[in-house]
């Protein structure tokens, strides 16, 4: 890669289109990341540096469930979904939310540390091994004429719609739902109409981590599970998340797209190791011209 | 506590850091008080901006790493003296700590805003680092050369062939005498107009307007004066290794290494990056001397210590070790000198 | 000291403050009373800088500073206080003030000791060592006019420092208005207690939806039936001209 005077090099539309569908793909991965970020920051209006740690140990669970009990990694949602609710419930409820006093500021601090226990641990319990799951029908797939689409792949796309279709009827149409938005908008209010917040706010974290769970699930069958995974994702999550407006849904789907694409365009043209840089100029932009994103109402 | 008490405890801290290592005489020991003594100063660097002015940075590997690099690319590339790399090190990271500064105070980023937008410049970094590999040696990093003349030790900045004091104590002494200088800073800070208008910002930030404090060109301030003292800690761990690569540079654990002393010490005071330094790397120490062998040297075990000790010091500590000492010394003297 | 010139802020489609003008002669205490939402928190904030003002001016002892930075204007003599006190809470009262005091003090013993001079004036000179965080709401809104009034100002503008007080509190604060008052500082405040708007000053104007509807002598406009409606709603001043006709 050359510095200064280089020219881009030009390609035919075909590899154009098929980096930009297999942007389409890959945005789908942050989406799914993503989503319960932005639930999370939308309702508790902190920002979970532990979300990556928590993917990476949901992607361990779902790998020892295939290595240990033979159980398919899509399957294997029907268990980590539930636990990681669970697992986010009480982690909210019982250390993030008593640790930090109701400051933004410490929250953020301690589920910073969250994420550096979760991960060393990750570290001493699994090592440092690459571990990847090979599901007979991982290298199966359609031919999309300009690129070649596997079924792990397609499976991400379709799940990514489908948490988020999910998601939002679940926030509109359910009673825990519309408490959930209630607190979110208007936390005292809430409380005053006798809606516990703690346990609301629990539930959202909850919510959070199940999403997560999902998307390991999703994830595992191409991608290696190892203690670094989450941090791998965590900045490109903040990213969607900040580009979509943070709290927005939608915003996390479109963000993620939008991401993808720039990131496998930014490849294709600056290279397999500068292109990411893409993301971080995307992220700093936005957080200094836009910080309410695309979709956004208000900056926190 | 008194003036003359926090004078006299310095004193006693300062005296025993001093003589410690020539009474240990350990390879070993003299190590662990170097790495210490090194977070102590990293996390004073983002004490400044975090503790006293309430500017929460994730990503204070952007300034360490650029010092490293700065500090070893103008030896490897151009034979420049690491003495006078040192201040083009430091310059380089203020302006750089400058614009990032500039940047967020600009466009008003607080809170949780601010710590995204350090971590992406640190990533930023990171990336570039890796792929500019026409001037930064891309991946692989920077190996300086080694000094084999003891004559040269002190002119190349490097201490492995110097006379037996050097070779044992160089190295201890220099960043001994970083830290001297940094705590300095932030001694005469924390008693200056700049360090009362720095807290009255991160107390309130429009109070501290109404108040006639330029808040913009404080947190500036703050920004650049956190950046020298990082910039300090890059130049002194390459002239110690050698060495520099992006991920040691600009990697997300240098970042929050700046964090853990500080807040676990106290922040926003002089003294708490070195005491909450001391406390994790003693605590770290003394479980690798205790269980280690149990644990059979695995990876990460300091880690889930440090991070499991932020977090109880969060929940119960607001103020950190030095409100906890404070309470004590407070209960001992009869609270006649609170 | 104090020349407001036709001012409008609108947010949105609302119109906070409208054309609103005011004049505070120097050596004077001057109140803005109106009711709840009437916009006068808005006006403050636009003559201190923290808005900046759709059109209009404001002149401060002879210089435009329409739209300057808060900081500046602090430097240049006007200082404001905030309604909702915003204290520097982990620092002593001693600290707090001295903030101020730095705004025309570098020297950091000097700036603490004009700070001991300054808690006496207010009488807090008890409470120098106690944090900030720990004070009662009188205590917060006497740091509040004491953090002021260490910049030196020439002008106060002072944002309901006696809401929230009981009686025994406010007849306290009163003289320590004036004595400021007497030291040569002209005051502008927002004030709810009419205790204290009668008996402290020279001249009010009456804000209401963001118009000025209103301005004169005390007492004179507290009897205007203008301003009698604008407190308490269409008719009221009728009503009560009714009654006070029945009881005489």
């Amino acid at each position: 890669m050359e510095l200064l005077g280089f020219s881009l090099p030009s390609y035919g539309w075909s590899t154009i289109f098929g980096s930009t569908i297999s942007g389409v793909f890959l945005g789908s991965i942050y989406a799914l990341v993503a989503v319960g970020l932005t639930l999370i920051y939308g309702v508790l209006h902190i920002i979970n540096f532990a979300h990556g740690a928590l993917l990476m140990l949901a992607m361990y669970a779902v790998y020892f469930l295939w290595n240990i009990l033979g159980i398919d990694p899509y399957l294997a949602m029907l268990i980590v979904v539930p636990g990681g609710f669970a697992f986010g419930y009480g982690l909210q409820r019982f250390i993030i939310g008593k640790a930090s006093h109701g400051k933004d500021e410490i929250t953020l601090l301690v589920t910073l540390g969250v994420a550096i226990v979760i991960e060393n641990m990750a570290l001493f319990f699994f090592s440092a091994t690459e571990r990847s799951v090979r599901v007979p029908y991982d290298l199966d797939g359609i031919d999309l004429g300009v690129t070649y689409a596997v079924y792990p792949e397609l499976a991400a796309l379709v799940g990514s719609f489908l948490i988020t279709l999910a998601l939002w009827a679940f926030m509109t149409r359910t009673d825990t739902g519309k408490a959930i938005r209630a607190v979110s908008k208007e936390r005292q209010g809430a409380q005053l109409v006798g809606i516990n917040v703690d346990h609301i706010f629990a539930v959202t974290f909850g919510i959070g981590v199940a999403c997560v769970a999902a998307a390991a699930s999703l994830l595992v069958p191409t991608y290696a599970v190892h203690p670094q995974i989450g941090s791998l994702f965590v900045l490109i999550a903040f990213t969607v998340v900040v580009l979509g407006g943070m709290g927005s849904f939608v915003g996390a789907l479109v963000g993620g797209f939008l991401i993808g694409v720039t990131e496998q365009l930014g490849r294709l043209y600056l290279g397999e190791s500068l292109g990411v840089i893409t993301i971080s100029v995307i992220f700093i932009f936005v957080l200094l011209f836009r910080p309410t994103g695309l979709f956004g109402v208000k900056a926190g | 506590m008194s003036e003359r008490a926090r004078l006299s405890g310095w004193t006693i801290i300062l005296l025993t850091l001093a003589l410690l290592p020539l009474y240990l005489h350990s390879a070993r020991w003299i190590d662990f008080l170097e790495m210490t003594l090194f977070v102590a100063v990293l996390g004073q660097g983002w004490n400044i901006l975090g503790g006293y002015g309430g500017q929460y940075s994730f990503g204070n590997a952007l300034l360490f790493g650029t010092g490293a690099y700065i500090q070893a690319l103008l030896q490897f590339k151009f034979g420049i003296s690491p003495w006078i790399a040192m201040w083009f090190a430091i310059a380089g990271v203020v302006a750089v700590g400058a614009m990032v500064g500039f940047l967020s105070f600009r466009y008003g980023l607080r809170g949780s805003y601010f710590a995204l937008i350090t971590l992406a410049f640190a990533e930023a970094f990171l990336v570039l680092s890796r792929s500019l590999k026409s001037i930064t040696e891309g991946g692989s990093g920077v190996q300086l050369a080694l000094n084999q003349d003891p004559a040269q030790a002190i002119a190349t900045f490097q201490f492995n062939f110097a006379g037996p004091f050097l070779k044992e104590y160089g190295f201890y002494y220099t960043i001994f005498t970083i830290l001297l200088v940094t705590y300095a800073i932030t001694w005469w800070m924390e008693r200056s107009r700049f360090g009362a208008q720095l807290v009255a910002v991160r107390e309130n930030e429009d109070a501290a307007l109404a108040l006639g404090i330029n808040t913009f060109k404080v947190k500036l301030g703050a920004i650049c004066l956190s950046s020298a003292i990082t910039a300090s800690c890059g130049v002194y761990y390459v002239q110690k290794f050698l060495f520099i690569e992006p991920g040691i540079a600009f990697g997300p654990s240098k970042s929050v290494e700046a964090l853990f002393a500080p807040i676990i010490g106290g922040l926003g005071t002089v003294v708490g990056p070195l005491l909450g330094s001391v406390f994790i790397h003693g605590v770290g120490e003394a479980t690798k001397m205790t269980i280690g062998q149990a644990l059979g040297g695995r990876p990460g075990v300091d880690l889930i210590l440090f991070g499991t000790i932020l977090i109880l010091v969060l929940a119960f500590l607001p103020r950190g070790l030095v409100g906890l000492v404070e309470a004590v010394w407070k209960r001992l003297s009869g609270g006649r000198d609170a | 000291m104090l020349e407001v010139q036709g001012i409008n802020k609108s947010f949105g489609g609302l119109h906070a403050v409208s054309d609103a003008s005011l004049f505070v002669p120097a050596g004077k205490v001057v109140s803005l009373i109106g009711p709840n939402g009437a916009g006068k928190t808005t006006l403050f904030a636009l003559i201190s800088g923290f808005l900046r003002p759709d059109s209009g001016t404001v002149i401060f002892d002879g210089t435009d500073i329409t739209g300057k930075a808060p900081h500046l204007i602090c430097q240049m003599g006007l200082v404001r206080t905030f309604q909702v006190v915003k204290p520097f809470a982990s620092l002593t009262v001693r600290e707090n003030i001295a903030v101020g005091a730095h705004t025309r003090i570098a020297d950091r013993k000097a700036a603490l000791a004009k700070a001991d001079g300054v808690a006496l004036l207010v009488g807090m000179d008890a409470m120098l060592e106690q944090s900030a965080g720990d004070l009662t709401i009188a205590g917060r809104k006497r740091l509040e006019l004491a953090r002021a009034l260490a910049t030196e100002p020439k002008l106060l503008l002072l944002d309901e420092v006696m809401a929230g007080l009981n009686a025994t509190e406010i007849a306290e604060l009163v003289p320590v208005i004036r004595t400021i008052r007497d030291t040569g500082v002209t005051i502008l405040l927002i004030e709810h207690v009419m205790q204290a708007v009668m008996s402290l000053s020279d001249y009010t104007y009456v804000l209401n939806q963001g118009v000025m509807i209103a301005e004169g002598e005390p007492k004179t406009v507290t009897s205007s039936p203008d301003v009698i409606e604008a407190y308490l709603g269409h008719g009221a001043a009728e009503r009560l001209a009714k009654m006070e006709a029945r009881d005489a």
